[in-house]
C-alpha cells in the first residue's frame, strides 16, 4: 500500500503544469474543435457550409498564394544566402553575424516589420521618394504595398532568414570530398549539382519550403498592422469573425475557419517532419 | 580551373551579402530616418521621440506590456522549473509527454489559439479579473516552447540527479533542492528563458488585439493611424530594447551543451 501511495504522491508534482496547460492550451483547442460544430440552435454543419462564402474562398486562395509564393521565393533566395554563408570560413565573423542575425530576423514579424516597410517603400518612405525623384516610380501602376503583392515583399523579410536557419545544417553536411570525387570521375559542375549535391539537398530544401509555407500561412500580425481594413487573407477573416469590428460577430464561423487553417498547417508540418527524417539519414 | 571557380565563388558571395544585407538593413534604417524627420525641409529632429510621453495611451500600452513581460517570464519559470526537475528525477516516463506538450504551441498559430481564448476571457473577466494582466495566462502558453528549450539545455548540462540526491542526503527538502541547489546551477538558462519570454511578450500583437486589450503593439498600431512619426519612434525604441535583450542572451546564455537537443 505504501508503494501505491508513494506513486500517487509522485504524480502530484506534475499536476500544476498539467492543470495549467489543460486550461490554457487544451481547453481553447477543445473549444475550437467542438464549437466549430455548434451554432445558436445547437449542433450544426452550417459553420463549415459558410466557408463557401465567396469572400472566405477568396481569402483562403489569397492566403495559399501568398504562402506559396513567399515560401518558394524565400526558399530559393534563402538557399542562395545559405550557400554564400556555408562556403565561407566556418569560424569566421561573417558567418557568426549572418547566423545570429537570421535567428533574430526570422522572429521579426508583426507591427514593427509593417512599420519598417511603411517607412521604406510607403508613400513617404525614403527609398520610394528617392527613386521617384529619379523617375523610377514603382507605384505608377497602382499602389500595391497594402495588397497581396506588398505582403509578399514584407513576408520575405522573415521567410529568408528562416530558410537560412533551417537549411544551413543540410548545406553544412555536404562534404568537399564529394565534389572532389565527382571531379576525379570526370564530372563537372553541372554533374556535381545534378547527380550529387542536388539529390542530397532536395529533401531538405523541400522540407524547408513546406515549413516556410506553414509559417506564412499562420502569420497574422504583420498583415493586420499593414492593412487596416478588410480581410484579404484567412487570418484577417478569422479576426473579423471573432471581433465584431465589421458588424457580424460569428464565433462558430471563426472556429470553422480556425479548423481549416490548423488543418492545412498540420498537414504541411507533418510532411515537413517526414522530409526532415529523410534528410537526417545522411546528415550526422 | 579551380582558381577561376574560387574567384567566381568569391564574387558571388560578396554580391549576395551586399544585396541581402541591404534588404535587411535598409528597412530598419528607414525607421530611424522616418522618426527623426523634420517638418518639410526642416533639419533632423528628435521631436517625435520627445513627443512619446505626451500620448497617455501609448505610455499606458508600454507600461502594460512591461508588466505583462515581467509577470509572464516569472510565471513560466515558476511553473516550468519545478516540473522539469521533478519529472527528470521522479517521473522519467512523463518526460517525453511534457516535452511534446511544451513544444505543441509552436505548431498552433496564435490567430487560431485566440479563437479558443475568445469565450474564456469574458468568463475570466466576470469571475476573476478583467485586467489586461490576465493576458499573462495566454502569453505563458506562447513562450512555453522557447522557455522549455532554454531550460532543457540548461538542465542537460548539469547532473540533476546527483546534485539533488546529495542535497537530500544532507537533509534538504524539495523546495531547498530546487531553490538552493538546482536554480543556482542553471542560472544562465533561467536568464535565457526569462529574456526570451520578455522579448516575445513585448512583440505580441495577435492575442492582445483580438481580445481587445491595449498592450504596447496594439497602442502602436492605433497611434500609427494618427501620428506615424511618433509611433515609428516607439517602434524603433522597442526594437532597440529587444535587440539589447537578444544581445544579452547571446552573452549570458550560451549554456554548455553536453547533450544535443532532442530533435
Amino acid at each position: 500500500m505504501v508503494g501505491g501511495r508513494r506513486l500517487s504522491l509522485t504524480w502530484v508534482g506534475a499536476v500544476p503544469f498539467l492543470a495549467y496547460v489543460g486550461v490554457f492550451l487544451f481547453l481553447p483547442t477543445l473549444i475550437i474543435a467542438v464549437g466549430a460544430f455548434f451554432g445558436e440552435n445547437g449542433f450544426t454543419f452550417a459553420n463549415f457550409a459558410n466557408l463557401s462564402r465567396s469572400y472566405i474562398v477568396a481569402a483562403t486562395v489569397n492566403s495559399i498564394i501568398l504562402s506559396a509564393v513567399t515560401a518558394v521565393a524565400g526558399a530559393v533566395l534563402g538557399a542562395l544566402l545559405t550557400y554564400a554563408i556555408a562556403t565561407g570560413n566556418p569560424k569566421g565573423v561573417v558567418r557568426r553575424i549572418a547566423v545570429s542575425a537570421s535567428g533574430v530576423l526570422a522572429q521579426f514579424g508583426g507591427v514593427t516589420l509593417a512599420f519598417a516597410f511603411f517607412a521604406t517603400i510607403g508613400p513617404a518612405g525614403f527609398v520610394y521618394l528617392w527613386l521617384a525623384q529619379h523617375h523610377l516610380d514603382f507605384y505608377s501602376g497602382g499602389f500595391w504595398l497594402y495588397d497581396l503583392r506588398g505582403l509578399m515583399v514584407v513576408y520575405l523579410y522573415f521567410q529568408i532568414p528562416l530558410m537560412v536557419l533551417v537549411f544551413l545544417p543540410a548545406v553544412d553536411g555536404i562534404r568537399p570530398q564529394w565534389r572532389e570525387a565527382t571531379e576525379s570521375l570526370g564530372g563537372g559542375t553541372w554533374h556535381y549539382w545534378r547527380y550529387v549535391a542536388g539529390p542530397l539537398l532536395a529533401p531538405a530544401f523541400l522540407g524547408a519550403t513546406l515549413l516556410l509555407f506553414a509559417n506564412a500561412l499562420s502569420a497574422y500580425a504583420t498583415a493586420a498592422a499593414l492593412i487596416n481594413q478588410g480581410g484579404i487573407i484567412l487570418p484577417l477573416q478569422i479576426s473579423n469573425a471573432i471581433t465584431s469590428e465589421v458588424g457580424l460577430h460569428e464565433p462558430g464561423f471563426a472556429k470553422a475557419q480556425a479548423v481549416v487553417l490548423i488543418a492545412i498547417v498540420a498537414i504541411v508540418t507533418a510532411l515537413y517532419g517526414v522530409l526532415q527524417r529523410r534528410t537526417a539519414r545522411w546528415l550526422t | 580551373m579551380i582558381r577561376a571557380r574560387r574567384a567566381k565563388l568569391q564574387v558571388f558571395r560578396i554580391v549576395a551579402f551586399v544585396l541581402f544585407g541591404a534588404f535587411f538593413v535598409v528597412p530598419i534604417y528607414a525607421m530611424f530616418e522616418f522618426s527623426t524627420r523634420g517638418n518639410g525641409d526642416a533639419p533632423r529632429t528628435l521631436d517625435n521621440w520627445k513627443a512619446i510621453t505626451t500620448y497617455p495611451d501609448m505610455v499606458a500600452g508600454i507600461v502594460n506590456s512591461l508588466e505583462l513581460a515581467a509577470i509572464t517570464s516569472i510565471a513560466i519559470l515558476v511553473v516550468l522549473v519545478p516540473t522539469m526537475v521533478w519529472v527528470r528525477l521522479r517521473l522519467p516516463r512523463l518526460r517525453r509527454v511534457i516535452e511534446l506538450i511544451s513544444l505543441l504551441p509552436l505548431t498552433i498559430p496564435a490567430i487560431v489559439l485566440v479563437v479558443g481564448f475568445w469565450p474564456m476571457y469574458p468568463w475570466l473577466g466576470n469571475n476573476f479579473s478583467d485586467s489586461i494582466l490576465t493576458l499573462s495566462f495566454a502569453y505563458a502558453i506562447l513562450v512555453l516552447p522557447y522557455a522549455y528549450r532554454a531550460l532543457d539545455s540548461g538542465l542537460a548540462a548539469i547532473d540533476v540527479k546527483t546534485l539533488s540526491e546529495a542535497a537530500r542526503s544532507l537533509g534538504a527538502g524539495w523546495p531547498t533542492v530546487i531553490w538552493r541547489v538546482i536554480v543556482p546551477n542553471i542560472s544562465s538558462a533561467l536568464l535565457n528563458a526569462a529574456l526570451l519570454s520578455v522579448a516575445l511578450v513585448l512583440g505580441e500583437y495577435t492575442i492582445a488585439n483580438n481580445l481587445l486589450y491595449p498592450n504596447l503593439q496594439v497602442s502602436l498600431v492605433s497611434l500609427g493611424r494618427t501620428n506615424a512619426g511618433v509611433s515609428i519612434a516607439v517602434a524603433v525604441a522597442s526594437l532597440l530594447f529587444a535587440f539589447a535583450l537578444l544581445i544579452a542572451i547571446s552573452f549570458v546564455g550560451r549554456p554548455r551543451r553536453m547533450r544535443s537537443e532532442v530533435a
